[in-house]
């Protein structure tokens, strides 16, 4: 006899452990399965040499202050009955975008940005204005606004003139959170363009982990079951519904619903009345990351920026590298110091520097396992070499590194091709070829880690709790 | 139930839902939206919680009726009259 539940969640990360939180306070019977030794997909943590690393966060997008009653965070904190300080966020210090010869300095609010603007393109500043108020809101992002679709580009270029500008603007808002190369869609930019720069960036004085803990604690307690090492194998297709999983090592569970994170494709194809999937549906955007550790603080060698987007050309290359590991010309560092943490926070324990650039999940992950050790090596040395164009130069504090690389995003959240974004086109209504499997997190549509949150609640409460 | 303690649960429930709200000065005869910062999953939360803590079932075609704290209570009487407050 299997198990039966209201609702089975494949994935344990943002979007599965926020869905699991809404279902088990209606008191369904929840459970979610997540196939790694951990919790958090993309955004995890892990713990090396003594010291805790962060995967995926940088910053987080969707700035709110305490109280604010507006606004995903809001939305979020309120739908999964936290508090304020569980979700405490130190704001940034603040951020640039560095291209050759010019750079625009952007904080938590977007009067600074407009006043870079102003003054490195003067001519744009009105266009600029024009733009912001032609976003969409929050609310229309449902897909059923046909300007969802528009090319970001193209409506960009209606209100700027100024083409290194508009590359600028677009630099950091696809390396946030664009899965599509080249363009993105308007309704995408617009999600971005307030996370990134209305909002603005945030950080929990611990990181992620604060907020993963958060999450599972407050879903164990409302009864919510979580089974790590658990990956679905299948998802077992009776007349048209989805009846139950059958996990890795046999074991069957029966559900009224399945809610997945594991991606259009990757659900598509675990459902076992599928034969072939459209795998070029699939993104294909995936990065390695160069994390330094170092002997001092940024900020005494001179550097304080929160996070630096930087591209080396007047023309910003947001596609996958084809015939190389790695793409150097654009890339994001971050320090997690550079936050404005509270006095009695105190400082962090040591100086980091994490450098993202751009990545082939195939050459990677076609590498035997001694030369993918070295390129690590090789890698983390290009990355860093092009990082300090945009910074000052560090290389002499470093006392430890780290690098993952496509092969590890892959492993801890299971979508092909390592990709970060997931597909470029989006499922905003969550729903599938079956009636009761549902999808939730990077491929319904909003990305980062307000946003996969936000995912999480809205797809429960749509598809799993009416009814 | 009384219509009284009906309006006390409904308060008690924007509560839950809406911690940062100030409650104190809600105006029983203008609509929430009106004087909260409420949206469609709010308003879904309430009637989530009165399922949870009542087995009250609100079809989605009234959701309507909870507009205002007046028109809720007075939706809710009938479906709320014979639950004991506990």
């Amino acid at each position: 006899m299997s198990e039966h539940y209201d609702t089975i969640i494949i994935g344990a990360g943002m979007s599965g452990l926020a869905a699991g939180i809404r279902l088990a306070h209606y008191d369904q019977r929840v459970c979610i399965l997540e196939r790694h030794y951990t919790i958090g997909g993309l955004n995890s943590f892990y713990r090396m040499g003594g010291r805790d690393y962060d995967v995926g966060l940088h910053a987080m997008t969707n700035f709110a202050r305490r109280g604010t009653k507006k606004g995903p965070l809001a939305k979020l904190i309120r739908q999964l009955r936290f508090r304020w300080e569980d979700f405490k966020l130190a704001e940034q210090i603040g951020s640039s975008i560095r291209f050759p010869g010019v750079s625009l300095d952007f904080n938590n609010d977007i009067e600074l940005l407009e006043s870079e603007i102003a003054q490195r393109f003067p001519s744009q500043v009105d266009g600029f204005r024009s733009l912001c108020d032609s976003l969409l809101d929050y609310s229309d992002m449902d897909g059923s606004d046909e300007r969802f679709v528009r090319s970001a580009r193209s409506v960009m270029a209606e209100h700027l003139s100024e083409p290194l500008l508009i590359e600028m603007l677009l630099c950091p808002l696809m390396w946030y959170g664009n899965a599509r190369e080249n363009d993105m869609d308007f309704g995408q930019f617009c999600i971005m363009f307030r996370a990134c720069y209305l909002e603005g960036f945030g950080r929990p004085f611990k990181g992620v982990r604060v907020i993963l803990k958060n999450l599972v604690r407050k879903f164990r307690g409302l009864g919510g079951e979580l089974k790590l090492r658990s990956g679905v194998a299948k998802i077992h297709v009776e007349q048209g519904r989805a009846v139950g999983v059958v996990l890795d090592d046999g074991t069957e569970l029966t559900a009224e619903r399945i809610l997945s994170s594991a991606g259009t494709v990757e659900t598509a194809r675990l459902c076992d009345d599928v034969t072939e999937v459209d795998v070029a549906r699939a993104g294909r955007l995936s990065f390695i990351e160069s994390i330094s550790i170092l002997d001092r603080m940024p900020q005494s060698f001179g550097f304080d920026r929160t996070i630096v987007f930087y591209n080396d050309s007047e023309t910003f290359h947001w596609q996958m590298p084809e015939d190389q590991l790695c793409d150097t010309r654009t890339g994001v560092i971050c320090s997690p110091n550079n936050y404005l943490y509270d006095g009695d926070e105190g400082e962090l324990p040591d100086g980091v520097l994490r450098i993202t650039t751009l990545a082939n999940h195939d050459r990677w992950c076609g590498l035997p396992e001694t030369a993918y050790q070295a390129e690590k090596v090789r890698q983390y040395d290009q990355a860093v070499e092009s990082s300090v164009r945009f910074m000052p130069d560090f290389r002499g504090y470093v006392i430890d590194t780290d690098v993952f690389t496509p092969k590890t995003i892959r492993r801890f959240t299971w979508h092909d091709n390592g990709a970060v974004y997931g597909a470029p086109d989006k499922q905003l209504d969550g729903t599938t070829h079956l009636p009761n499997v549902f999808l939730c997190g990077t491929d319904q549509g909003f990305v980062g880690i307000v946003g996969a949150i936000v995912s999480g609640i809205s797809m429960a409460n749509r598809h799993c709790l009416q009814g | 139930m009384t219509p009284a303690e009906i309006r006390e649960e409904i308060l008690d429930i924007l509560e839950d839902i809406s911690p940062d709200e100030d409650l104190d000065d809600l105006k029983d005869d203008v609509p929430f939206r009106d004087q909260l910062e409420l949206d469609s999953m709010d308003f879904l939360d309430i009637v989530m919680e009165l399922r949870k803590r009542h087995r009250v079932q609100i079809p989605e075609e009234d959701y309507g009726a909870l507009a205002s704290m007046n028109t809720t209570v007075e939706y809710l009487e009938p479906k709320m009259r014979d639950i004991v407050k506990s």
